[in-house]
């Protein structure tokens, strides 16, 4: 723990009320919002462009005041009337937004500088940051002699030393490439892990998101699609926006019988109760290839993609539904044979 | 490429016939300031009397127009700087709106923007018979250079997130302008600063009006000069007017060449 004590524990519990957004001109951006986020948690916003998450995040920064009756809370405090300088938190943007008239270790000092800390002790603040992140080599330099990897680096120190109630992250990986973007990926998240800082993360990247938060929003139009951990997320999608939008996702139209699923490719077991039109989802790892006879979902192979260490397969039902499974790269597959497809039941959703 | 002898030949002498047509009325001018009898030329000898008459008969306008430039500047400076971080902070219908009426007296003549503010406070005779009364007209006419120079920059390192990035370390408003919005925003307060004393050293049409006999500016004795002066003492006063305006030209020549340099560099 002594590699992190220049930067203790402090993140605050944070509970969104009835948080509601409609800008100016009428547009509505954000439908009444609930979110509880607990003390430590990595919280990660998710959703394309224009569904509300960025809103989200500056209501919860200060940035944006959420319409009346909207309350933000951080632990007890209602800080609702809080402009951003007020409620203590550090934000990490995709443009860095470091400050280019000062170099690397007086940007990471300035939230000292602005809370009055005298110079030496707060050079010596953010000299200590700098190491625990290993880019105390960086400290003198400028702003424009750094890569964007080291630039993101530098901005996360800086939105850390100030020891905010709570970290938030704006995209902060986007402007990275894609090499770079993983590697820093693992970085924040063993930091935000290490610190146990209260985090929001804001990507669209649902990779990211899943390698990343306790637990993901995901959100469209406005409004929270789902909240859950990353495999309820993953595994077992609310809906089928979610389905759609977090990874691969193998769709079979049919109904419901007799605990029963009917569809043009055959029989899978399921509980719940009878309807004429049921959607079967599930992800290419909850199904496995057998034989014809272990199985009562039967397909059509049409592509096989060898991948190396698995081969992706692409298999069509009689109603022209087509979906993905992978199979070991030792399963010898051609175009046009059939084959059986195991279902894990654990891992498949009736949307 | 590499262009015909011949093509270059042609090139180089119309540049230099184009460069002529500049220079020599400047030369010509500046050397009948030095002349001792123009009309005789050169064969009649050099001489520095008629810039020290110059000196001895307008050096009071020499000295109030270096304080009217500094004047204007302190102004534009106090309303132009803020001015931009407020219009470049909140864009909308609005803030353009305001922009181009601040950019306005660039288009109205001079004398048009004068005429106005004489019927609107001439009738305060302090005020009237002020160098003040100059000021005002000049801050009018330079205050939309200052305005856009600072606004372009402040446009360019995106000021709205870097103010972001301060106000979540906790930094107020005035620390925020003082510590982030100011210091990066230099290259343009320095271009725009530049721009205002030159603009504010030459400027006749208004300060033409609006001076009073107690009043004149460099440029206003210029032209008081040339009608009531010979040839040479009016020469010999375009002479020092050079000698001002000349180091702020080259000043924002180099201004300019620097910005393009670290354009370049901070490239990667």
């Amino acid at each position: 723990m002594t590699e992190t004590a220049p930067l203790a524990a402090h993140g605050a519990a944070i509970t969104l009320t009835a948080c509601a957004k409609t800008f100016a001109d009428g547009t509505r951006a954000l439908e009444p919002v609930d979110l509880a986020i607990a003390a430590g948690e990595t919280v990660v916003l998710l959703g394309p462009s224009g569904c509300g998450k960025t809103t989200t995040l500056r209501i919860i920064a200060g940035l944006e005041a959420p319409d009346a009756g909207g309350v933000v809370r951080f632990d007890a405090e209602d800080v609702t009337a809080k402009p951003i300088e007020k409620r203590n938190v550090g934000m990490v943007f995709q443009s860095y937004a470091l400050f280019p008239n000062m170099t690397v270790v007086e940007n990471v000092a300035y939230g000292l500088r602005v809370r009055g800390v005298a110079k030496a002790e707060r050079l010596a603040r953010a000299a200590e940051v700098l190491e625990m992140m290993r880019i105390d080599a960086l400290a003198n330099r400028g702003i424009d002699q750094l890569s964007g990897g080291q630039r993101q680096r530098v901005a996360l120190a800086r939105a850390l030393a100030v020891r905010p109630r709570a970290i938030l992250l704006d995209e902060p990986l986007t402007a990275l490439d894609a090499a770079l973007r993983e590697h820093l990926r693992a970085e924040i998240d063993a930091l935000l892990r290490r610190l146990a800082i209260t985090a929001i993360y804001v990507t669209h990247d649902q990779a990211e998101a899943l390698a990343l938060g306790d637990r993901i929003v995901v959100m469209r139009q406005g409004a929270i699609a789902q909240i859950g951990t990353p495999r309820e997320i993953y595994f077992q999608p609310a809906n089928d926006f979610v389905a759609s939008f977090v990874g691969i996702t193998n769709r079979l139209d049919g109904m419901v019988r007799n605990g029963s699923f009917e569809g043009a490719a055959g029989r899978v077991p399921v509980t719940g109760p009878d309807r004429a039109h049921a959607t079967l989802a599930f992800r290419p790892e909850g199904a496995r290839l057998c034989g014809v006879a272990e199985s009562s979902l039967h397909f059509k192979v049409e592509q096989v993609h060898f991948q190396g260490a698995r081969q992706r397969v692409l298999l069509s039902a009689g109603d022209g539904a087509r979906i993905t499974v992978e199979a070991s790269p030792d399963l010898p597959l051609v175009a046009g044979d059939t084959v059986g497809v195991a279902l894990d039941p654990s891992r498949l959703a009736l949307v | 490429m590499r262009s015909h002898p011949l093509v270059f030949a042609l090139q180089l002498l119309i540049t230099l016939l184009a460069a002529a047509f500049l220079v020599v009325p400047a030369a010509t001018s500046i050397l009948a300031g030095l002349t001792v009898n123009y009309f005789q030329g050169v064969r009649s000898g050099l001489t520095l009397e008629w810039v020290a008459q110059v000196w001895g008969l307008y050096a009071p306008t020499i000295f109030r127009s270096i304080g009217l430039a500094l004047g204007t500047l302190a102004v534009t400076l106090v309303i132009g700087v803020p001015a931009a971080w407020a219009l470049v902070r909140k864009p909308g219908r609005m803030s353009r709106l305001v922009e181009e009426v601040v950019t306005l007296p660039v288009a109205i003549p001079g004398l048009a923007l004068a005429l106005a503010l004489i019927l609107t406070y001439g009738g305060v005779r302090e005020f009237r018979a002020s160098v003040l009364f100059i000021l005002v007209g000049h801050v009018l006419y330079t205050l939309p250079f200052m305005l856009r120079s600072v606004m372009a920059v402040l446009a360019a390192v995106d000021v709205r997130t870097l103010e972001v990035g301060a106000a979540s370390l906790g930094a107020s408003p005035w620390q925020r302008f003082i510590q982030v919005v100011v210091p990066n925003a230099r290259p343009g307060i320095l271009a725009g600063a530049l721009m205002v004393v030159t603009l504010s050293i030459g400027e006749f049409n208004l300060t033409w009006m609006l001076h009073t006999p107690l009043t004149q500016t460099l440029p206003v004795g210029l032209a008081d000069s040339y009608a009531s002066m010979r040839l040479e003492i009016a020469s010999a006063y375009t002479l020092v007017f050079f000698i001002m305006i000349v180091p702020l030209l080259i000043a924002i020549q180099m201004l300019a060449g620097e910005r393009k340099a670290k354009a370049r560099k901070s490239r990667p």
